[in-house]
């Protein structure tokens, strides 16, 4: 199946000279929650903004479900609802207005019936008359999520959607990315919160310094991340692996006093109690221990260094 | 076109104008009643008649353009700086419509509200002295196309604004000495030769002639001169809006 985004070779240079973007290619499948993950100015919003319409790319072209979103902006544009990273909303406008003017900005026909569930969806209902100024910021953020759901978009952006947004509430958010997801909406999040894209995501993306890094499915990456790490303190000094413990692939500290092994949870069986019991044959007695779960934020944490 | 989008933006500035009804009409009203007072009643009772009409009557074109040139540049200019300043015109530029349609959906609405005003003012004027309108289509074209004109006008100072004080310091320092030094209160004829030749570098001056001439069929310059002008500012308005658009000046990174 073609993707319903395609992004090729898009580069992005400002007035001021700053390269953001530097030949992005990217393509986004149909109906998946796609996770793009980078450090403060990596490019995410500079990339989402140049897909839906809002900044100009300077170099290389981007489709949306086969249209181009320069020469065919209008077929483009209407498939994309936007959740943008800062809350801006209208201030004296109630809730059921301003989510009614994003569908008519849209070109879509009115529908109460549809801004109803929308509302409902988010818990906004018995705020629709409210006037936007005398909502939380939680609550603010919602409505620019049925601002964006009004017209019935085939790919929704969220960029940064639970900054600021307390735990109950991005439940509640998740639930309701999910149910789009069902109903056929792919989804296109950034996130500073790791564990939201390992939650989220069907596949992740790395951007750092306006490139592309790592694009992979959440599955395999989460493999990768299966990997713990046991750190065994040892009482007393030990000159070499004793050669009846070869099989545990054991490393020894530079000081012989801690030796690490490495195992995979996912496994069916880990290994560490037969390595404790053959460690307390071979006569070496433990002062502590220790385990270390490689994340997700390890790895970003070294891609990112890296470049 | 995206009419469902030009009716949304159109309906949304038009709420706007209920919402601020208080600022929106009601001060013009009483500024002018003012004007009417003091220019009408107190200065009027020195000058009894210019070029035939009652001094009183011969103010009315005058006001009532006033009141459109500065309402149609700040509400514009407001209509579209504002979600400039909120961030919402991220919503405007993602969504599926041409830079006509927005510009057709705020300069429309921009207008009409001018519009509604300079009548309410005429009104207004109407308690005050008998009004008698010569051409009442003359009348309404000049109307409207003056509320248009600045109304785009304003949409390019709205744009081109990145803080309050520049929305505020085109109306303030250009278009209200031009507007009072325009003929509203007297005859440009009434001045000296020397400043009467430096008053017909002034674009309201033909504004303001043409509306009178709907009236009362007296006019500084020719009717067909202030048409001109005026549609000759239109044009001007509408190259730097289409430019505007094409290059996103202030909108576009």
């Amino acid at each position: 199946m073609s993707p319903i985004i395609s992004v090729s070779n898009l580069s992005k240079t400002y007035g001021s000279g700053f390269k953001a973007l530097k030949g992005i290619n990217l393509d986004i499948n149909r109906g998946e929650i796609f996770a793009l993950l980078g450090p403060n100015g990596a490019g995410k919003t500079t990339l989402i903004s140049i897909i839906c319409g809002i900044a100009n790319p300077s170099e290389g072209r981007i489709a949306i479900g086969g249209h181009d979103i320069i020469r065919d902006y209008r077929a483009a544009r209407s498939m994309i609802g936007l959740v943008p990273q800062e809350l801006h909303t209208d201030a004296f406008e109630s809730v059921w207005a301003t989510v009614s003017f994003s569908r008519g900005l849209f070109g879509k026909p009115k529908n109460p019936d549809h801004i109803e569930k929308v509302l409902k969806d988010l818990s906004l209902w018995d705020k629709k008359d409210n006037k936007i100024i005398t909502l939380s910021g939680g609550m603010k953020r919602r409505v620019m999520i049925a601002k964006a759901l009004s017209h019935e978009p085939q790919i929704l952006f969220l960029d940064e959607p639970t900054a600021g947004v307390d735990v109950e509430l991005r439940k509640g958010m998740w639930e309701v990315v999910r149910t789009l997801q069902a109903s056929g909406v792919t989804i296109i999040l950034t996130t500073h919160y790791i564990e939201e894209a390992e939650e989220m995501a069907d596949r992740i993306g790395v951007i750092n310094k306006g490139e592309i890094i790592l694009i992979e499915d959440k599955a395999t990456l989460m493999q990768k991340l299966g990997k713990k790490q046991l750190t065994l303190q040892l009482q007393n000094k030990l000159d070499a692996i004793p050669s009846a413990l070869a099989a545990y692939n054991l490393e020894l500290s530079d000081d012989g006093h801690a030796v690490t092994y490495d195992y995979d949870t996912k496994g069916d069986r880990t290994g560490i109690t037969s390595l404790l019991s053959d460690l307390r044959n071979a006569g070496i007695r433990i002062s502590d221990l220790d385990t270390k779960q490689s994340s997700l934020e390890d790895i970003f944490v070294s891609l990112v260094r890296q470049v | 076109m995206n009419y469902r989008a030009i009716r949304a933006i159109y309906l949304f500035e038009m709420a706007r104008t209920w919402r601020t009804l208080l600022q929106s009409i009601v001060s013009p009203v009483v500024s002018t009643s003012l004007y009417f007072v003091v220019f009408g009643a107190a200065i009027g009772s020195r000058i009894t008649e210019v070029e035939g009409v009652s001094y009183g009557t011969f103010i009315v074109p005058g006001l009532v353009m006033l009141s459109v040139l500065t309402q149609s540049i700040s509400n514009a200019s407001f209509g579209i700086y504002f979600p400039k300043f909120a961030g919402t015109i991220y919503e405007i530029l993602s969504a599926p419509i041409s830079y006509l349609e927005i510009v057709i959906g705020y300069v429309g609405a921009a207008a009409t509200k001018s519009i509604i005003l300079g009548l309410i003012i005429l009104a207004t004027a109407g308690l005050f002295v008998p009004l008698h309108i010569q051409h009442p289509v003359w009348m309404l074209t000049f109307l409207v196309l003056t509320a248009v004109t600045f109304s785009l006008f304003g949409f390019i100072i709205g744009i081109w604004a990145d803080g309050f004080e520049k929305l505020q310091m085109i109306p303030m320092l250009v278009v209200t000495p031009l507007t009072f030094l325009g003929g509203s209160f007297y005859s440009v004829n009434m001045l000296p030769s020397g400043w009467r030749t430096i008053t017909l570098f002034n674009p309201v001056v033909y504004l303001i002639s043409g509306f009178r001439w709907s009236f009362y069929e007296i006019a500084d310059v020719s009717v067909g001169l202030s048409l001109g002008m005026t549609a000759g500012f239109l044009i001007a308005c509408l190259m730097i809006v289409a430019w505007i658009f094409r290059t996103g000046y202030r909108l576009k990174n």
